[in-house]
């Protein structure tokens, strides 16, 4: 797995094992009161996206532009950890196609689903 | 976002309060204290009207991506425009009505440059019994060069 940049440290979001992102609860995460924040959910989302792409590919030197990011929002962010896997649909020479799910206690039941597009500059 | 605004409201949820835009600013400074990720983002309150409103996110350290070149997380500009977003629905009911976001695209355009604020621009333009549809965009510093253009819909979980 490539270094988490900046932006997913601050969420606090670690590589799990199997490939499964871990969004650990943190106060700072919270919307509403005693949800998490849809933004932060997303952020997840797209970095276990972004992080997927980047290990099926050979060429490291690959930049990575994601161009289109669609989040259902299933059921409320509870203030627990929250888990995120990716699914390469299609990884072809210029665009990967990518599906997220986010879950907390249960991984059959998400919370969130993001479909990505994922443009690859070589 | 949802039932935080009638907390902190000292006015009656029921009729339009966000009419004028010193009560819209009063209580955007306390609905922003109460939402722990805004804070954290440094997401504030730019201005609003009477179907749109629009925040700002300033470049942050923590915000980045890519910090071979500075540009900061396309996520965190999804958040931004998330949060625009459920702002144009308060506005437009001109109360706050409890809802939830069903569904967020984010098309992002160009990356943000770095250094820059960005501005998330949001309006809600149709509002049905149940469901919120909104539509805008995020810019960094010339709305008519945006970032990233979004579309979403809301549901408005307090109705009957």
């Amino acid at each position: 797995m490539s270094a988490l940049p900046p932006y997913a440290l601050m969420l606090g979001i670690r590589v799990g094992e199997d490939a499964v992102l871990v969004m650990p609860f943190s106060p700072h995460l919270i919307g509403s009161p005693g949800r998490l924040h849809g933004g932060a959910v997303a952020g997840l989302l797209e970095l276990a996206a972004n992080l997927a792409v980047r290990d099926a590919l050979a060429e490291k030197s690959v930049v990575l532009k994601p161009v289109t990011v669609t989040v259902d929002y299933l059921r409320e962010g509870a203030m627990v950890d929250t888990f995120a896997r990716a699914h390469i649909n299609r990884l072809g020479r210029r665009v990967a196609n990518v599906r997220v799910e986010a879950w907390q206690t249960d991984a059959g039941k998400p919370i969130a689903a993001a479909q990505l597009n994922i443009i690859l500059e070589r | 976002m949802t039932d935080e605004p009638k907390r902190v409201l000292d006015d009656d949820a029921s009729e339009r309060v966000l009419d004028d835009d010193a009560r819209m600013r009063r209580f955007v400074d306390r609905f922003m204290q109460a939402v722990p990720h805004l804070q954290a983002l440094g997401i504030g309150y730019v201005r609003s009207g009477p179907n749109w409103a629009e925040l700002t996110m300033p470049y942050a350290a923590h915000l980045v991506a890519y910090p071979e070149t500075g540009t900061i997380a396309s996520g965190a500009i999804f958040s931004l425009m998330d949060s625009a977003a459920g702002f144009s629905v308060f506005t437009t009911m001109g109360r706050f009505e409890p809802h939830a976001t069903l569904d967020l695209r984010c098309d992002y355009l160009r990356p943000a440059k770095p250094g820059q604020a960005v501005f998330g621009r949001a309006e809600c333009y149709k509002m049905t019994r149940k469901v919120a549809f909104v539509r805008g965009i995020a810019h960094d510093g010339d709305p008519d060069h945006p970032v990233a253009h979004v579309t979403g819909t809301f549901m408005l979980t307090g109705a009957s």
